[in-house]
């Protein structure tokens, strides 16, 4: 499913959070938002998820425009793994991803055997089987993004979102979850759009990269092209250098 | 699993053994043999005094601790689910108070309303006065909740003194009586006035009882599972209320079941809703028959149920919040 997004502002308490963005993602295509801090990328996740309804300009889904959906039809297209929570009770692994399936179920009604297959798939493909009844909060950074991953694919979503998804992992848990989300775009042909803090990330594992910059699309286009130490150092005001080894560059900043 | 399976069972059938046994003890003891006469034998057993007393005294004020237990702990369940916090129930948010203030005003005031009108009106009114009153900009830490639950609490305790104040004295003895939470004067027309409201509240919630979970998530995590939450959310509080009115009307308020029932059943059967739900309103009947046969029956005269329910349930908060520690109080 395409997303198209077309001069989209917002003010926030007086603020220009976002300027007239626009930019299109694809489905397969895993695209990844760079920006620094306050740029307005969670905001404009916001934007997407419907949660934020205040936004002018529009957001097409295949053409559909986004405000049209109701809130459930949204939730059966668009799924949202959220930055780090903490839920007030311990519901075990299965009944987090099981929640993925609140969208699809009747609304007076209980998941039913076929919710649970598929929620048994998940545990499966994401090799969570062995914390299947272990409490949600007493798992590491790593096996909660994966539990979120899980309750989004529960959704049979055909855009995820991510908002900073390894920003609390350390750095095989971040290769983990990268890998795993770039192949999940692949074979589901989904439409993956993330954020992510280190360029270098976005160069390993984006098809696609759009930088954000004051609320305004600074450039987008295959990660190779648009991150460079040019518009990295302009992003983030700093100088960096880039150093390559074959087809791999690496940018990093000179202090 | 196959030990948490056998506990589910006997969670949900511990209204039966109480049962049983609530209805033989008392100042006057009811063997079991006589018991299974007075209540199955049929024609025979008609005009005596035995069954004077197992079917106008002592079954229908079972019944009523029956559907006020349940009321009471189903509500609790729910609003802790709805407040994300498992320190709270009708009491401790002041619903309570809200559902006796109106109930108060109705019989002073208002004698020709059912007074369970005034009574969910208020519950309803005080639930969504404390819940905007403790949520700051989506969130709703535990200190600040409590303390709207105190202040909407104080200020309906208030507004029933002021009427006790400017009403009559003899509207103002039956107003006091009630008020101590005391199942004392329980006959089948209580059972038939407190029954309707609590079942009108329980089946909603029992039907949406696995949107609870997404809902105790938190606002936005819920909406983007495709919950209309302000909607949903409002049609839980307004079920809890009509049960909490329901059950405050005849029986004045009863503290502390709501809290301490659900987080027995957590402890027991972790946090699912899908069970919590229909555990907590068995456990909180069983309890409150048991609590109120207790009340009737281990003195001469009787203690108010709410003395009981109180002296279990106060420790039982210290307890959860100290073991909670600061978490409990994440400010």
């Amino acid at each position: 499913m395409t997303v198209a997004v077309e001069g989209l502002s917002i003010r926030l308490n007086g603020q220009q959070v976002l300027d007239r963005v626009g930019f299109t993602a694809r489905a397969g295509v895993v695209t990844v938002l760079l920006g620094p801090n306050g740029s307005g990328k969670t905001t404009l996740f916001f934007c997407l998820s419907g949660l934020l309804k205040s936004c002018q300009g529009s957001i097409f889904l295949d053409g559909r425009p986004l405000r049209h959906l109701s809130r459930r039809e949204l939730a059966r297209l668009v799924a949202t793994v959220p930055q780090e929570h903490h839920p007030a009770f311990p519901y075990t692994v299965r009944d987090m991803i099981l929640l993925g399936r609140l969208p699809r179920v009747e609304f007076w009604s209980q998941p039913k055997a076929w919710d649970h297959e598929v929620v048994e798939n998940i545990l499966e493909l994401l090799h969570l089987r062995p914390f299947r009844d272990k409490p949600y909060t007493r798992l590491s950074g790593g096996e909660r993004q994966l539990v979120l991953i899980g309750r989004c694919l529960a959704q049979e979503p055909r855009i995820l979102l991510l908002d900073e998804p390894t920003s609390h992992l350390d750095i095989s848990n971040q290769a983990i979850v990268l890998n795993l989300i770039r192949n999940l775009a692949r074979q589901k042909n989904l439409t993956v759009l993330l954020t992510l803090h280190d360029p270098n990330l976005a160069l390993l594992f984006a098809d696609e990269a759009v930088l954000l910059a004051k609320g305004r699309v600074a450039a987008q286009g295959p990660p190779a092209e648009v991150i460079t130490p040019d518009t990295i150092g302009q992003l983030y005001g700093l100088k960096m250098g880039l150093m390559t080894n074959g087809t791999r560059r690496l940018l990093y900043p000179q202090l | 699993m196959k030990s948490r399976s056998l506990l589910v069972w006997a969670l949900a059938l511990a209204p039966i053994p109480v049962f049983f046994w609530a209805l033989q003890v008392g100042a006057f003891p009811v063997s079991l043999g006589d018991l299974g006469w007075v209540l199955f034998g049929g024609s025979q057993a008609t005009g005596t005094q035995l069954q004077a007393i197992v079917w106008q005294v002592r079954l229908p004020r079972l019944v009523l601790a029956f559907f006020i237990g349940l009321a009471l702990s189903l509500a609790g369940a729910t609003l802790q689910a709805v407040f994300r916090n498992p320190l709270v129930d009708a009491y401790i948010l002041g619903i309570s108070a809200g559902a006796a203030f109106g109930c108060a005003l109705s019989v002073a005031f208002f004698p020709s309303l059912p007074i369970q009108v005034g009574a969910f009106l208020f519950s309803l009114m005080a639930a969504f006065l404390t819940f905007s009153l403790a949520r700051t900009q989506g969130e709703m830490p535990t200190l600040s909740l409590i303390l709207a639950g105190v202040v909407v609490s104080a200020f309906f305790t208030a507004m029933v003194s002021l009427i006790k104040f400017l009403v009559d004295p003899h509207k103002l003895a039956s107003i006091v009586f009630w008020l101590m939470g005391s199942l004392s004067l329980a006959n089948w027309q209580a059972v038939a006035k407190a029954a309707p409201w609590i079942l009108l509240g329980a089946v909603p919630l029992w039907l949406g009882r696995w949107r609870l979970n997404a809902l105790s998530l938190g606002e936005t995590e819920a909406q983007s599972l495709g919950m209309e939450v302000g909607r949903e959310r409002g049609l839980f509080l307004l079920a809890a209320a009509l049960a909490v009115a329901g059950a405050v009307s005849v029986t004045g308020i009863i503290g502390w079941v709501g809290l301490m029932i659900p987080h027995i059943v957590r402890m027991l059967v972790g946090p699912d809703h899908r069970r919590v739900i229909p555990l907590s309103m068995t456990l909180g009947a069983a309890f409150l028959m048991f609590s109120d046969t207790l009340a009737r029956a281990s003195v001469a005269g009787e203690i108010p149920v709410g003395i009981i329910t109180t002296v279990c349930g106060a420790p039982f908060f210290v307890y959860l919040l100290k073991r909670g520690g600061q978490e409990s109080w994440k400010l």
